[in-house]
């Protein structure tokens, strides 16, 4: 029986050398336009090198996989990492416990600094006081702005999401909006909750919340043009994140809506989409700052003693608004994956 | 075994059944109507039409035309993958990787595309292939291991998720691909794999038609060929089923290739209609595939199901996920209305069944 299904298998063999060979011949048409030769090889921001001692120092974020904002953040750290003669040790898990887990192991390593998000900072409550402990110097970026100075740490950098939803609220009266809704992209996370909560607070019009599956791009698409449908009057569409509002603007063509669209973040389709105008405007709160300050902040503080914020109060790295007026200052860096 | 199930006769009359209106005379309409509800797929048929009725009620714009084609383009990405993913575990396997395989194969055409600035044709046959070998890697380990389908696919869901997102970001520098919509075969491959057309002022997704098309020809495979015959057998028991000149080896690897295919042509149907793709997606969408069939009747231990009863699972789904949406109820509930109208639909399902079956 088994040699039966071995002779089968090897009959899959000239297939599969058939298919290679019809795909090399494929490749040899190759796109006249678009594509990797037609993308500017922009040089990566540089600041030469610092002759200060080699030190180790451990970012710890609450990333899930394969998400376009963390990775602006870890470029900006790592930016920093490379200017500052920094080894950087770059870890993430969305699980509270497993985060502070990663934090313990920081501390085993011996780093010299640690980086964190406090996404949730009750768990990391124990973790942050061993680090102290430990004499590692603990500091913040992104999220638990209100959080901060209670679990000790040194200096935090990120903007207050509330705030930052509270300035696009504003920005929606500008603009007079009156029916808005706000998209969710991930249930239950607190920073999003925030988001739409900031811009309730200052918004004059309605505002709803509307849930969708991050995970799934095609039911994002359906789920917002079935809110869409279901009411007309919706003339604002906030999203949380930049591909969310990017598949926004296709569900309110779908839904026969007039309704515009501004978002929280950015990445390089959504400035292309400032530009041209199919989305209206996006807060950014410049990712790769946070990242870039938190490593190079550490690095201050054990060459020179510096603390950022005096120690006392949060660096803000947004919100910044980002619209039609300076897309075009913002757009190349966007393209290189950095803003 | 599984698909042709003779019931005995029943004592109760199942209410509102199908297409036979019993009246009076039982003896003689009983028999069709018992028939028809044996079949796995029409217990799920009367939970659909149940949870659509039921939002025609709650949600006035789910009677409109146009809200309809959203929800039916919402049921055939889901729907498109859970025929083969039904197909698979009524050959008695189960697939784990069926949702993050849908973005390494979008991932695959547009990086090789753009990273070789190609047609990107060429990446949509590149990333065929590798979808194909993906199925035909699980397939080979199964049946060569002998280990269960959970734990190889498992391994292979853990392996792609981690592959889609390191080589992307290896190649690209990111974790999300490049925009490909200015590139040479971008608009040609759009019409293939995500346009839509108007019927009557309603905008139709051309996935809706594939999917229909696809339930046809996969009904028709599983009921009037030789192949399809193999797929019971080999779900149903086997040994039995080599014993009989079945070859389990060639039905097995082909099933999870057919998956693969699947995956590959959702893949490139979020490919062309967004663009670009994030390496994170695609995580969870396996269990609602086979939630789908699950739903539709297939049973988790093979041998039993059918190519219909997907279709109405992936309608389910779509209808309650965008029902809920359409009746603005609060969102907060979203994930738990839909689990309460799925189990509900699945308990109908199972009632129907039994009454039908039993006695």
């Amino acid at each position: 029986m088994d040699r039966s299904s071995l002779s089968r298998s090897r009959r899959f063999a000239p297939a599969v050398a058939l298919a290679a060979a019809a795909a090399l011949t494929l490749a040899g048409c190759s796109s006249s336009s678009g594509g990797k030769k037609s993308e500017e090889s922009a040089d990566g921001a540089s600041a030469g090198k610092a002759t200060t001692p080699r030190m180790t120092i451990a970012l710890v974020t609450h990333q899930s996989p394969g998400d376009t904002f963390w990775d602006i953040v870890r470029k900006g750290a790592q930016a920093a990492a490379d200017k500052d003669n920094v080894k950087l040790v770059y870890s993430a898990d969305p699980s509270a416990a497993s985060q502070a887990n990663l934090v313990q192991n920081a501390i085993d390593q011996k780093v010299d600094g640690i980086a964190i998000t406090l996404a949730k900072p009750d768990a990391l409550k124990d973790v942050v006081a061993k680090a102290k402990q430990a004499g590692i110097p603990v500091v913040g970026l992104n999220s638990g702005v209100s959080e901060w100075q209670k679990l000790g740490l040194m200096e935090f950098f990120g903007q207050d999401e509330t705030v930052a939803g509270e300035a696009l609220g504003k920005r929606l009266n500008e603009e007079g909006a009156k029916n808005a809704v706000c998209v969710i992209q991930e249930q239950g996370n607190i920073g999003l909750t925030q988001r739409c909560d900031g811009v309730k607070k200052t918004f004059t019009g309605k505002l709803q919340t509307l849930n969708v599956n991050g995970t799934d791009m095609p039911s994002v698409k359906s789920t917002i043009t079935a809110k869409l449908t279901q009411d007309k009057s919706i003339d604002y569409v906030v999203a949380l994140g930049a591909p969310f509002a990017l598949t926004a603007v296709q569900s309110a063509a779908d839904a026969g809506s007039k309704a515009k669209i501004a978002t929280f973040d950015l990445n390089k389709d959504l400035t292309g989409a400032i530009s041209k105008g199919t989305i209206q405007f996006a807060v950014d709160q410049q990712p790769y700052l946070q990242g870039y300050l938190a490593i190079d902040s550490l690095w201050l503080y054990k060459n020179n003693g510096n603390y950022m914020g005096g120690g006392e109060q949060p660096v803000l790295t947004g919100p910044a608004f980002v619209d039609k007026s300076n897309v075009e200052a913002v757009a190349k860096y966007a393209a290189k994956g950095t803003r | 075994m599984g698909m042709t199930q003779h019931a005995e006769p029943a004592v109760t009359t199942p209410p509102a059944s199908g297409p036979g209106k019993v009246k009076d005379g039982r003896t003689a309409e009983r028999p069709l109507a018992i028939r028809l509800l044996a079949r796995p797929e029409v217990g799920v048929f009367l939970g659909a039409v149940a949870v659509w009725v039921f939002f025609l009620i709650a949600a006035p714009p789910v009677r409109e035309g146009s809200s309809m084609a959203t929800i039916l383009y919402q049921s055939s990405t889901i729907g498109i993958m859970a025929l083969p993913v039904a197909l698979l575990m009524i050959g008695g396997e189960f697939d784990l990787s069926a949702g993050v395989a849908v973005i390494t194969s979008a991932l695959t055409a547009s990086m090789f595309a753009f990273q070789l600035t190609l047609n990107v044709w060429a990446g949509v046959f590149v990333a065929l292939l590798v979808s194909l070998a993906i199925g035909f890697l699980n397939g080979w380990l199964v049946v060569k291991t002998g280990l269960p389908s959970f734990l190889i696919t498992l391994g292979t869901f853990l392996i792609l998720q981690g592959a889609n997102l390191a080589v992307t970001k290896l190649v690209t520098d990111n974790v999300a691909t490049d925009d490909i919509s200015n590139m040479d075969g971008f608009d040609q491959a759009k019409k293939v794999f995500a346009s839509s057309f108007e019927v009557g002022g309603v905008e139709i997704k051309i996935t809706i038609v594939y999917w229909l098309v696809f339930a046809a020809l996969a009904t028709w495979v599983l009921l009037r060929t030789k192949y399809g015959n193999w797929i019971f057998a080999v779900g149903g028991n086997k040994d039995s089923a080599r014993a009989v000149g079945v070859p389990v080896t060639f039905t097995k690897i082909s099933l999870f290739m057919l998956v693969g295919f699947g995956a590959w042509f959702v893949g490139m149907h979020n490919l062309f209609s967004f663009n670009t793709v994030q390496s994170g997606e695609g995580v969870g969408q396996e269990l609602i595939y086979i939630s789908a069939a699950v739903i539709g009747g297939c049973l988790l231990t093979g041998g039993a199901g059918s190519a219909i009863g997907p279709v109405f699972g992936a309608f389910m789904f779509g209808m309650v996920q965008q029902g809920i949406v359409f009746a603005n109820w609060n969102p907060d509930w979203f994930k738990a209305f839909l689990g309460v109208m799925l189990l509900g639909a699945v308990l109908i399902n199972l009632w129907v069944s039994r009454t039908a079956t039993r006695r």
